[in-house]
């Protein structure tokens, strides 16, 4: 009977144990929340309650329910916030995948159910086991721009880290207790299913095994995180899709999401002829020239660019007119909401809208210049919004129009 | 009398109905465009692992084992479960760029050279395995001298 996974002489390995389980899983148990809160938060900073074009998940119902004004302070707030998201799920992968090793034994468990309570919990395992993956999976592809899940990232991502989350709770509620008992407990014999009765000879001990998981979390963590920084360190994110080279030298090299090529840009629109800013409000349309713009008061902020896929460049220098200052051209001295519009043909976040505290910042820039040079073509040119703190999609490139006023 | 069917501990029954409810709630929402590809991959995603990817690499290593073991150096085992590992590790996670599938979308979006990417993990995969091999090397070479010869 030993060759069948259901017998429990068929698990030879001497490092399964409640004890290494419990490790990891207290790892994952604080691990976990940390992403599930910078998910929360990351969907918030998209502001979907303020306009439909926000909304990638208009269905959400109560799950929507902790949603807030985002801010502008700190500036950085996103940038951190994704960083975290993204590099800490990436670290994760092995002490996940660690964790699912050290308790495969149990999915071969007979009887199925001892219980209705048991049978209940090992249905809820499917959901927790699938959710993780599920999650680690869609995340893990869509940095690496592969979309072959089925369907937007957005809503698969967000209801699967419901899913997820719903049965993640359970589990931790159920285990963690134990979890801590075990490895409280130290140097005890341990009597639990999950030790192998006929161990081969062990090749290596528990703590350094835990020692070599953790060595594969801090590989993947070296070889990711610097993609948040400019210089040397990005260079230090050998296999991170924004690690290694600046796509170009000079004031516009920094680190591109989508470039002019790819949003099908054609430079006959945005010529100094053919383009026209059109901002609407509440006395009416204007239409200014790129010239007519940078005769307006300019003013500079320094913000970085910060994208949902874990990837942000340092603080840049962009200079242009304040986004409220457009909102006053058109009557509106009061915090306005802006709809934009990009001239891009593709991407889901072409049409866009921004709070008021966004417009009403100062900081908060329509940019003709980055750095000191005019904006390149694949970083917006002729003109771009900036905002502190807010999702690099928000930050429409290539902008065509503004609408000030109620949403 | 027929057996009674266990029912178990009634908080646990109460914590699993709360989270069904809310797992139950967002999933709809999951499955209201492409429920039967969403649910492939959800359900599949567990399967793959704990049927293909974990049994794949279990007898990969159990195959080290027993191989070295034979050898007479089971000691040898984790000079070549590390490397091998953790460079599996990395082509796990960065499969579709250094596999290179998505190189015209990456180079058309980003800007960036897609170039680079198997060559980098081909490097730190050599970096790996001779910095494992240079400490067996290392450890064998001390293992001879604090054993002087048996005969002169």
């Amino acid at each position: 009977m030993t060759w069948s996974p259901f017998s429990p002489g068929f698990w030879r390995s001497p490092l399964r144990g409640p004890r290494f389980t419990s490790a990891l899983g207290l790892v994952l148990l604080v691990g976990i929340t940390v992403l599930f809160l910078t998910g929360l938060v990351s969907y918030a900073a998209y502001n979907p309650d303020l306009s439909p074009v926000n909304d990638k998940t208009p269905d959400k119902g109560i799950l929507g329910f902790y949603l807030f004004a985002w801010p502008t302070d700190p500036h950085w707030l996103y940038r951190l916030n994704q960083g975290v998201h993204v590099t800490l799920g990436i670290t994760l992968i092995p002490v996940l995948l660690a964790k699912l090793w050290s308790v495969v034994p149990r999915l071969f468990t007979l009887p199925p159910a001892r219980s209705l309570a048991h049978a209940l919990e090992r249905i809820s395992l499917l959901l927790l086991v699938g959710g993780a993956l599920f999650e680690f999976v869609t995340g893990v592809l869509n940095v690496q721009l592969d979309y072959v899940f089925p369907g937007s990232f957005y809503p698969l991502h967000f209801y699967g880290a419901w899913v997820f989350f719903a049965a993640f709770v359970a589990h931790a509620a159920l285990k963690t207790p134990a979890a801590v008992r075990n490895l409280r407990r130290l140097r005890q014999e341990e009597s639990s299913d999950l030790v192998a009765p006929r161990p081969d000879p062990p090749t290596v001990s528990r703590r350094g095994a835990l020692w070599f998981v953790g060595g594969g979390s801090l590989l993947l963590f070296a070889t990711t995180a610097g993609q948040n920084f400019d210089g040397p360190l990005r260079r230090t994110a050998l296999l991170a899709p924004h690690g290694g080279a600046e796509p170009g030298s000079g004031p516009n090299g920094f680190q591109i999401n989508k470039t002019a090529g790819y949003a099908g840009i054609v430079a006959a629109e945005t010529g100094e002829d053919a383009w026209r800013l059109v901002v609407t409000g509440r006395t009416g349309t204007l239409r200014l020239s790129r010239a007519q713009l940078a005769r307006l008061p300019l003013h500079s902020a320094a913000l970085p660019i910060a994208c949902v896929e874990g990837w942000s460049t340092s603080d840049q220098w962009w200079r242009g007119v304040r986004l409220s200052d457009l909102a006053a051209l058109v009557g509106h001295d009061d915090p306005a909401d802006v709809f934009v519009e990009s001239l891009q043909r593709r991407g889901a976040f072409r049409r866009a809208a921004l709070r008021g505290n966004q417009v009403a910042d100062p900081r908060s820039l329509l940019a003709l210049y980055v750095n000191g040079e005019d904006l390149s073509f694949d970083h917006g040119h002729p003109a771009r919004v900036i905002v502190p703190a807010a999702p690099g999609v928000l930050n429409t490139k290539w902008v065509a129009r503004l609408t000030f006023g109620e949403l | 009398m027929r057996p009674r069917i266990p029912v178990g501990s009634p908080f646990q029954l109460l914590l699993l109905a709360a989270s069904f409810a809310l797992a139950a709630y967002a999933g709809v929402r999951l499955l209201a465009d492409d429920w039967f590809g969403v649910a492939l991959w959800f359900v599949g995603a567990a399967l793959l692992h704990d049927l293909v990817l974990l049994p794949l690499y279990a007898v990969a290593d159990r195959a080290v084992v027993r191989g070295l073991g034979a050898a007479g150096h089971r000691e040898w085992v984790l000079y070549v479960r590390v490397p091998a590992a953790l460079s599996g590790l990395l082509l796990l996670v960065w499969f579709p760029l250094i596999s290179g599938t998505v190189d015209r979308r990456y180079r058309s979006a980003t800007g960036l050279s897609p170039d680079g990417f198997l060559a980098r993990w081909l490097l730190i995969t050599a970096v790996l395995s001779g910095a494992s091999a240079l400490l067996l090397a290392l450890r064998l070479r001390r293992a001879r001298k604090r054993r002087p010869p048996v005969a002169h």
